[in-house]
């Protein structure tokens, strides 16, 4: 019996290009896209196509259940190949930091300017209610946070923190370590909770306001308002602009999930949370700028017009960064 | 087979073709998500230990604490995302597994989508386990009720996949992707090409003996046969047997595996030239 059925002799006749695009993808599943020659590379997407179309094909005459699984395997390998993201990450960061990440920032302007102003908010009230009654800092902020500073702190013991010797270097960097895990986290966190309708990171942003808030009102109570702002403004302008951001993410995340417009909910929710994790990872960098600035600058230069002046350079700096780069204006 | 009983997501490619891919099962994703943690826990331990042969053991406890917790921040952040965005979707623990993360929609795997959903696992995973091993480390001063809340949270994210179709967690939807088990099925020789034993030669069947199967039944032939030579030998007996009897097989047949060999090729033979004729048969009651 030599009958040679239709798909036999199809398989026959394609199999040689589904094994050459085999090796390949065995290669570049196994060492990545570079370990192919220029050659084999160009080759890749015309045997994709050609395994699609075997594909269709088979799927039409063949019943043989390998054959028909094989390349529905090797087209969903090809694709993944042909389709996946093969950016080198310097590539990926490059086109990040330039491209992306200050486009989404203009992009998201809107929820960015509501986060600013609920933090802004939450200062001005903490700062009114904690100078109307000093006993509501506690209630504001809490003892790791206030690290001993408090209404019944002396005045000295206060000041000292502001412009601490270099001696306790070892401990304050502990603290800088501190904040910047606390804060990214908080930062992500804004983020993250904004698909439960963005109430949270409002929220989130508010009373972070506060705290910052209830800490002005006690320096203030001392006579110490100008140096405390030099202290908390040189990273506190990062530092504040990394948790707006990261509080616009999850607003906007919210908004997609309270108002999805004409888009399907689910649809509109993942396409607004990758726009949104752009932000969040910006403000991942913005944080571990802040932290920087805050471990070792704060340390070394006590000079109060020097501190104002580096947060005013700062303030400048992230104004025209995230304004002008990469847009073709 | 590949797809038995998996669920499967139908992705249609930007060239047009639906592609099936098999959702990954919710304890391979476990599992791949309990080596990548694993793995990040090792490498910070090991950037803690360097930093400390680099400094000295002097440096004090305020210096490893600090290395730590940096280290260990940086790590369980960038971990998934290095490495999804490098190798194509996957992370050591997921290729261990053999799972990958594709966009859902069937477009490229965009480093934004990556960038999210393994954003979004701070809050799912990593913030719950914190304020269970330490309430105060989250809301200082918090109440020993943040721990059973973050149970509760945890395990309300933890379980989420298991209660929709594709096993998405919320870093999914947010993020687009879908998590699937990665392709890997292997092109094996075709049994109707393969040279039939002599014995076999002159098998011939009519077209009635033909008839009494459908595509259902010659997938299970097919996958009998495939198990190989090693194959359970009674299994094969019992097939023939059945098949010789519900066909009325009288004449003497060679032994069970040619006999069926024969029979695969020419019911393959039979099915396929209905097909090219647009008359599916999915299964021996079909009777279209």
């Amino acid at each position: 019996m030599t009958v040679v059925l239709k798909s036999a002799a199809f398989r026959a006749e394609r199999e040689p290009s589904w094994r050459e695009l085999e090796g390949l993808l065995d290669r570049v599943e196994r060492w990545g896209l570079p370990s192919l020659a220029a050659g084999e590379v160009a080759r890749l997407p015309a045997l994709y196509r050609a395994a699609l179309s075997s594909l269709s094909v088979a799927r039409a005459i063949s019943l043989d259940r390998n054959v028909l699984d094989y390349l529905e395997t090797l087209s969903a390998r090809a694709y993944l190949v042909v389709y996946g993201t093969r950016r080198h990450l310097r590539d990926a960061l490059g086109d990040f930091f330039v491209r992306r990440f200050p486009g989404a920032v203009r992009a998201h302007r809107r929820e960015l300017a509501l986060a600013i102003a609920l933090i802004a908010v939450g200062a001005g009230v903490g700062h009114a209610l904690t100078a109307a009654d000093a006993e509501r800092f506690y209630a504001f902020v809490a003892p790791e946070m206030a690290q001993g500073r408090g209404p019944t702190s002396s005045t000295e013991s206060l000041r000292e923190v502001l412009y601490a010797p270099r001696d306790a270097a070892q401990l304050l960097k502990t603290f800088a370590m501190f904040l910047f895990q606390h804060n990214a986290t908080i930062g992500l966190l804004a983020f993250a909770v904004g698909f439960a309708g963005g109430v949270p990171s409002a929220l989130l942003l508010f009373t972070n306001g506060l705290v910052l808030g209830a800490f002005g009102a006690l320096y203030r109570s001392r006579g110490l308002a100008l140096d405390f702002w030099g202290w908390v403004l040189p990273h506190g302008v990062t530092e504040l602009l990394a948790v707006a951001l990261c509080g616009a993410a999850g607003l906007a995340l919210g908004q997609a999930v309270l108002f999805p417009g004409r888009e399907e909910r689910l649809a509109g929710l993942a396409r607004r949370g990758r726009e949104a994790g752009v932000l969040a990872v910006g403000a991942v960098a913005l944080f571990f700028a802040a932290a920087l600035v805050e471990g070792l600058f704060r340390q070394l230069v006590h000079s109060v017009p020097v501190r104002y002046a580096v947060a005013a350079g700062t303030f400048l700096f992230w104004t025209v960064y995230l304004g002008r780069a990469g847009s073709r204006a | 087979m590949t797809h038995g009983g998996a669920r499967t997501r139908e992705v249609v490619t930007p060239d047009g073709v639906p592609l099936r891919f098999a959702i990954a099962l919710a304890g391979d994703r476990a599992g791949a998500f309990l080596l990548d943690y694993l793995l990040v826990h090792a490498a910070v331990l090991v950037a803690v230990l360097a930093i400390f042969l680099l400094v000295g053991w002097a440096a004090g406890a305020d210096l490893a604490l600090a290395t730590a917790l940096l280290a260990f921040f940086l790590v369980r952040t960038f971990y998934f995302t290095f490495f999804e965005l490098t190798w194509q979707g996957q992370t050591p623990g997921k290729r261990k597994l053999g799972i990958r993360v594709i966009d859902a929609r069937g477009g490229p795997l965009t480093a934004e989508a990556i960038i999210t959903r393994n954003l979004t696992r701070e809050v799912e995973v990593f913030l719950p386990m914190t304020a269970l091993a330490g309430p105060d480390l989250v809301y200082p001063g918090a109440p020993a009720g943040v721990a059973i809340a973050a149970l509760g949270w945890m395990l309300l994210f933890g379980l989420l996949p298991l209660f929709n179709r594709d096993r998405l967690r919320v870093g999914d939807l947010v993020a687009g992707t879908i998590v699937v088990r990665a392709p890997d099925a292997r092109l094996l020789d075709d049994l109707v090409a393969a040279p039939a034993s002599p014995a076999a030669e002159g098998l011939a069947f009519t077209r009635e003996q033909l008839d009494v199967y459908g595509e259902y039944e010659l997938h299970v032939l097919e996958g009998l046969l495939r198990d190989g030579p090693a194959a359970r030998p009674d299994a094969m007996a019992a097939v023939a047997a059945q098949i010789r009897e519900k066909i009325g097989w009288e004449a003497p047949a060679p032994d069970d595996r040619a006999f069926l060999r024969a029979y695969y090729a020419a019911l393959r033979g039979r099915l396929e030239r209905r097909l090219l004729l647009g008359r599916r048969r999915a299964h021996k009651l079909d009777r279209s």
